[in-house]
């Protein structure tokens, strides 16, 4: 058959499967009625086939280039409609905290444990040597920035302008959203580079609190300092080792990808790992606003500030320990 | 199917394109919010989170894989298999471009472009995405009302479309570079200008009255 017969032939048709596409895309909500969009639904596959058909049959004909990009388009538009993923988002979010979030977080629990260590175990570390020498924390710390926290924690300060603090603590649920959030994807992210991102980010953020807690500790600060880092920590902290340890499979499937391609192995790892990424950036959001709603208020008694950190801990505990031990 | 994965110099236009506007919607919104106070200051960090992390992402889970800038460019989102991108590969293509940026300027972006056959960014291997022209079809000229001119000698069906879809784009072109592709056949059809060159594709393509 030659080409201009062949598209005189199914021109018609090819024009309105061009059409449907429109349709299902929404770009033409007002003018179609429900009887069309039926119609539309029952014979979409049949004629997506045939446009495949086509185009093969113009690529072994040899039709021209223009003619055989069209099909191919139009093949393409048909692929795109016809294999959508749909998923109900309110649903499965419900689905995920109720039961996909501590699930996951089982599954991987070792690279969670992996990751936990990597953040202690330097911290300890460095907690250890401050006892012997305080000064280290200036090897880690610039001393503007161990300043600026001890003039943040002094409890000389604290009763100074506490009332108009308080309006700061929207902003400061803004600010931390936006940093700590930022924190958790990063350390997944640097996971991608065999893990070293992760690892880095990891022991990093542990020596940098553990020797800024030594040392507010050993200054005398205690007061202000633990009942303030006590109601977000339960939150935040969990979640950073998570992330990190999403960071940390990627990482792990680059080096040693199994019986799979390196790219494979860590695609599939990375898929793996986004439900712990989505569960830990919620978290980040949680601790954002303990600890700019809960944590930075003066009026608790700090025996009560102590006992809602306690709380949440255990609470953040029971969640990765029990829901969605039995498949629904 | 055949997934046309755009280049370097397309991608990083876009991404300027959305940079400015990501710039200017910024520094417009976090200007009018600091009116607000200290809630507006937590609103303007919100919007800054967000469009470090989710612009990409909610614009190519909305917009068939397309970002404003990509949308100029003419380029789309895809998964490597050719159906849309969904929330998967989007979130795993876009939280790893801290990755791709490293060491700065997109420097390892790049060189993964570079490298991989697909054109595909650090952050596209392990989401299993890639980067398309969205489409690249300007309608072709019909050659049906072009007279027909036939062709006396034989000619391979590689030749014979190259004719063809030399006939349908010519229209496009300007008369020189026409004339210039035209020449390209003299070795074939000896002297030959792009008229008559439009004549005998519209034979092959069409031909079906006596010649």
């Amino acid at each position: 058959m030659k080409q201009e017969t062949f598209e005189r032939h199914y021109t018609d048709r090819w024009d309105e499967f061009e059409r449907w596409s429109e349709v299902l895309d929404g770009a033409r909500e007002a003018d179609v009625a429900m009887d069309e969009r039926r119609e539309i639904g029952r014979e979409f596959p049949a004629r997506y086939r045939q446009v495949c058909h086509h185009l093969s049959l113009a690529r072994a004909r040899h039709y021209s280039f223009g003619l055989q990009q069209r099909l191919n388009r139009l093949a393409l538009e048909g692929h795109r409609h016809l294999y959508r993923a749909r998923t109900p988002v309110l649903a499965s979010i419900l689905r995920f905290v109720g039961a996909g979030f501590p699930r996951a977080f089982r599954r991987h629990g070792r690279f969670v444990l992996f990751s936990a260590l990597l953040f202690i175990l330097p911290g300890a570390a460095m907690s250890i040597a401050m006892t012997l020498d305080p000064d280290l924390i200036y090897s880690l710390v610039d001393p503007a920035q161990v300043a600026s926290m001890e003039s943040m924690y002094d409890p000389a300060n604290r009763s100074l302008g506490r009332e108009r603090q308080s309006d700061t603590d929207f902003a400061m649920f803004g600010y931390y959203i936006a940093n700590n959030v930022g924190i958790g994807f990063r350390m997944f992210a640097g996971g991608l580079l065999f893990g070293l991102g992760s690892m880095f980010f990891l022991g990093f953020n542990g020596l940098f609190l553990a020797a800024i807690a030594t040392h507010l500790t050993a200054a005398g600060f205690s007061s202000t300092f633990w009942p303030f880092v006590s109601g977000h920590s339960a939150f935040e902290l969990t979640a950073i080792v998570i992330c990190g340890g999403a960071g940390l499979m990627m990482g792990m499937a680059g080096l040693a990808p199994g019986r799979k391609k390196r790219w494979h192995a860590i695609r599939d790892r990375a898929r793996d790992a986004l439900p712990l990424v989505y569960g830990g950036g919620g978290m980040l959001v949680l601790a954002a606003f303990v600890e700019a709603f809960w944590s930075s208020t003066t009026w608790p008694p700090v025996s009560f500030k102590y006992a809602v950190g306690g709380v949440l801990w255990v609470l953040t505990i029971v969640y990765f320990w029990l829901p969605g031990r039995h498949e629904p | 199917m055949r997934l046309p994965v755009a280049g370097l110099s397309s991608r990083s236009l876009a991404w300027l394109i959305d940079a400015i506007i990501k710039g200017v919607v910024l520094t417009v919104g976090t200007t009018v919010l600091s009116i607000l106070g200290y809630f507006g200051d937590a609103l303007s960090f919100i919007g800054i989170f967000l469009g470090l992390w989710f612009y990409n992402v909610l614009f190519e889970v909305f917009n068939q894989g397309a970002t404003p800038g990509k949308s100029a460019m003419g380029l789309r989102v895809m998964n490597a298999n050719g159906t849309p991108v969904g929330w998967t590969g989007s979130m795993i293509r876009n939280l790893l471009r801290a990755v791709d940026t490293l060491p700065g300027c997109y420097a390892l972006g790049c060189i993964s472009v570079m490298l991989s056959k697909d054109f595909q960014r650090l952050g596209d291997l392990a989401a299993n995405t890639i980067v398309v022209y969205a489409q690249n079809d300007a309608p072709d000229a019909s050659l049906r009302n072009v007279q027909n001119e036939p062709v006396r000698v034989p000619l391979s069906p590689a030749e014979q479309q190259a004719v063809v879809s030399f006939g349908e784009r010519a229209p496009r072109l300007n008369r020189e570079r026409a004339e210039e592709l035209a020449t390209l056949m003299k070795p074939v059809f000896g002297e030959v200008d792009a008229d008559r060159l439009r004549g005998h594709a519209a034979w092959i393509a069409g031909g079906e009255g006596k010649p």
